[in-house]
């Protein structure tokens, strides 16, 4: 049992050193993978005009974020919890029992979601959410009844879409965007075709009607990515049927290999989904540790600074890099400097 | 009778063929091996093939990171917006933020391009700022804290420019592929062909890339590898520091003072299955040991050098255990009959003997270890972490940062296109590293190693 013995010590003398070490001075962020862009133009800018270090951003999605922000207060816990939709309250209830109670809730801005294809492959340029859900959904509305899914190509449900064999690179359930796209997209084409009213008339209670609007076919129709928009843009790369869900930034630094589609007859651009016309999108958050402010030098200063109209507003460098300026951020600017938390 | 004695010699001839003759089988065994020989040389050849296009892939595809474009542009530093109140007072020009210095720099480029003459439809600064980083303003604004003097005075600033400039520079982005993009316009693709021409603009080697901070994904012209290359340096220095003596301490005890018992047999075999670990176990451990146990701080070098530690350990016992094995036993013998004792026979001669074959492993270890991302996934050195360069050695192990192969992987997952050029970029610093700290354990073992 040497090894063993050996590696605990090791252990032990690292952990001594470490804790005679300094305070860290450092504010610490992580989660959502779509914010993470965001935070880091941010850091970087409050490196740039603070004598703070420029704080460090993590990704590995909301979820993961939220509960390692819930994990408990103290220096070896992240500051900020980045969060592509709003904090649940099974999150609360993990971080009241951690002892991590008073949270400051930061709307910053709204994100959009858009539908791609491969530049050359068929013309998919126009969607309405029916039409997501007739090609994607686990069991649709075929002449009055319930069936499991029987298309193979857009054409089969909508002769305006183009005759090719459908395929969706769609985010997976660990991703923010999910909800997003479950909620706006297939839930809301599953109210249009009629198919929940169907399903309701069939004997199912609403929340079984819902589960059963936003699940999916799979087997290859429909393929969840767990990564990155990168992974996405491969898939579509190499698959000229392929839609792939994008965020609005991601799409716009890659519109040499992507064509967006319209939603609704609108098409995705930072104005439309500030207006709310483009029917798809969702806000941003980060959520603070009121605990840590005055602990952690900065993370007050880099919170104002992130709400600030020179960031987050309309010609800020979010903006510019594909957010979509919150029309109340002067509520949230306030919010923020008054630390008011989550009651 | 005779019938009899015929009939063997009737075979013989066959079973003794000629020599200078090949019998059929023989001919069958020859075309065997030729075979074999040919199925060999295929093998080499395809493998061969493979490591070309590797490396040609590389190379053409990382070499652009190593170059970047700049843009030499006059700026007049308006003491009225920069020192408001005229006292030079340091405190008052840092509360202008860089954003203050923006309309500083669209004056600056409306003039440039006035001055080269160059015909275009866009006429506004900010418009023709999106050629340049937005790194710009923080350069100049360092620049001006840094020499307060110069306020109210004209000075050339070198700055970079955006990545789709640099990227029309190396050709990755053409008029094209711009038509339709939010960042940069067509037009702005003309200006830049003035500026060159001009000498504004120019490509010049990117020492930036070596040494500098990774950026923010709006500046991907600006990202470097320096800080994660230091991130590496202190995890790598933790490996050793902590793998080589335990690891040659375990071995040799069980090499040459362990009773051979089943408790030690035990012991070894679960080194070599530890040595065929999956290393994303050990990233798991690593966040459930030391981060939330032990309560180190996370992203933090120190963790993930001892998280790579416990991953080196068992590739460095068992090159360790084999070099000792390697000793013949008439040198322990010898030493014994002379009247040492154990452990002088063991320090005095056999690990002398040893040590070029212990150096060779622990360096291919520590080479393993520096190329491992997934254990580093887990402990959060992935993101964007190298941001600040460590400030003294207690900083260096214990600030977050992350390790140049998190650093790629990081690279490579971000939106703009530029990021996969540096990505590249980074895998080539990252593979003379592994193949100088080869060439070290190579040339080690050429010089000291002795045959028996």
């Amino acid at each position: 049992m040497s090894f063993t013995k050996l590696t605990t010590s090791a252990l032990a003398i690292a952990a001594l050193s470490a804790t005679t070490a300094a305070a860290r001075d450092q504010v610490q962020v992580a989660g959502s993978s779509t914010v993470l862009p965001y935070a880091a133009i941010v850091a970087e800018a409050f490196g740039e005009n603070f004598d703070f270090p420029t704080p460090v951003v993590e990704s590995g999605g909301s979820s993961a974020g939220l509960k390692r922000f819930c994990e408990g207060v103290g220096e070896n816990t992240i500051d900020i919890a980045n969060s592509s939709r709003p904090i649940r309250e099974s999150d609360i209830e993990v971080c009241t029992a951690n002892g991590v109670t008073d949270i400051i809730e930061v709307r910053f801005g709204y994100d959009g979601i858009v539908f791609a294809s491969q530049l050359d492959g068929p013309a998919f340029t126009a969607f309405e959410p029916a039409d997501i859900f007739n090609a994607l959904a686990e069991n649709v509305l075929v002449d009055g009844a319930i069936v499991e899914n029987p298309h193979t190509q857009w054409a089969d449900f909508n002769a305006d879409l183009p005759a090719a064999d459908i395929l969706a690179f769609i985010p997976g359930t660990k991703h923010g965007t999910r909800e997003v796209f479950e909620d706006k997209v297939l839930l809301q084409g599953c109210e249009d075709t009629g198919a929940m009213q169907a399903m309701m008339d069939g004997g199912m209670d609403e929340d079984a009607a819902e589960d059963a609007c936003i699940s999916v076919r799979g087997g290859g129709v429909t393929v969840d990515i767990d990564g990155d928009y990168t992974e996405t843009l491969a898939r579509v790369d190499s698959n000229p049927n392929g839609i792939g869900v994008f965020g609005l930034a991601f799409y716009e630094n890659n519109t040499d290999k992507l064509k967006v589609a319209t939603v609704g007859g609108v098409e995705p651009k930072t104005e439309t989904i500030a207006t709310g016309e483009y029917p798809v999108s969702r806000p941003l958050f980060f959520y603070i540790k009121k605990a840590h402010i005055g602990v952690i030098p900065g993370l007050k200063e880099y919170a104002e600074f992130f709400v600030l109209d020179d960031i987050a507003g309309p010609d800020g460098p979010l903006s510019d890099y594909g957010l979509v300026a919150d029309p109340e951020l002067v509520m949230t600017q306030d919010a923020v400097s008054n630390e008011t938390t989550l009651p | 009778m005779t019938d009899l004695t015929n009939a063997p010699t009737g075979a013989a001839p066959r079973r003794f063929g000629s020599l200078l003759e090949e019998s059929p089988r023989t001919k069958r065994r020859n075309a065997a091996e030729k075979r074999f020989r040919i199925y060999g040389m295929c093998a080499v050849g395809v493998g061969l093939i493979f490591l070309a296009a590797l490396l040609f892939a590389i190379v053409r595809n990382g070499i652009p990171a190593f170059t970047q474009t700049y843009m030499t542009v006059q700026v007049e530093l308006l003491a009225e917006k920069l020192d408001k109140n005229g006292n030079r007072d340091i405190d008052d020009i840092k509360k202008v933020s860089t954003f203050g210095y923006n309309p500083l720099i669209d004056t600056a480029l409306e003039k440039a391009v006035a001055q080269a003459g160059i015909e275009t439809e866009i006429t506004r600064g900010k418009d023709l700022r999106d050629m340049l980083s937005s790194g710009a303003a923080a350069q100049i604004r360092d620049v001006v804290i840094a020499n307060p003097e110069l306020i109210g005075s004209v000075q050339d600033f070198t700055v970079l420019t955006s990545s789709r400039v640099d990227g029309y520079m190396k050709g990755r982005v053409d008029r094209e592929s711009l038509a339709r993009d939010p960042n940069l316009s067509p037009a702005h693709l003309d200006i830049v062909d003035g500026l060159v021409a001009n000498g504004a603009i120019d490509r010049v080697f990117n020492l930036a890339f070596i040494t500098g901070a990774d950026a923010s994904e709006s500046r991907p012209e600006q990202a470097g590898m320096g800080v994660a290359i230091l991130g590496s340096f202190f995890m790598m220095l933790v490996v050793l520091v902590l793998s080589l003596p335990i690891g040659v301490a375990a071995s040799i005890y069980l090499e040459e003072f362990a009773p051979q018992n089943a408790f030690t047999d035990f012991i070894e075999v679960n080194i070599s299955n530890l040595a065929a670990v999956p290393s994303i176990v050990f990233g798991i451990l690593g966040l459930a040991v030391f981060i939330q146990f032990a309560h180190l701080p996370q992203s933090a070098p120190i963790v993930g050098g001892l998280t790579l530690t416990l991953m080196t350990l068992p590739t460095i016992v068992i090159s360790t255990r084999a070099s000792l094995k390697s000793v013949p036993p008439s040198i322990r013998d010898a030493a014994l009959g002379v009247g040492a004792s154990k452990m002088q026979s063991v320090f005095h001669h056999v690990l002398p003997l040893a040590m070029p074959g212990i150096l060779t492993g622990t360096i291919i270890g520590l080479a393993q270890a520096l190329g491992e991302t997934a254990p580093l996934l887990l402990i959060g050195m992935v993101g964007y972490i190298a941001t600040n360069y460590p400030e003294g050695v207690a900083s260096g192990f214990l600030d977050p940062n992350s390790a140049m192969p998190a650093q790629i992987f990081e690279w490579a997952k971000r939106a703009d296109p530029a990021y996969y050029e540096r990505a590249w970029g980074g895998i080539i610093i990252l593979l003379v590293f592994l193949l100088t700290m080869n060439l070290i354990a190579i040339l080690l073992r050429r010089r000291f190693e002795r045959r028996w």
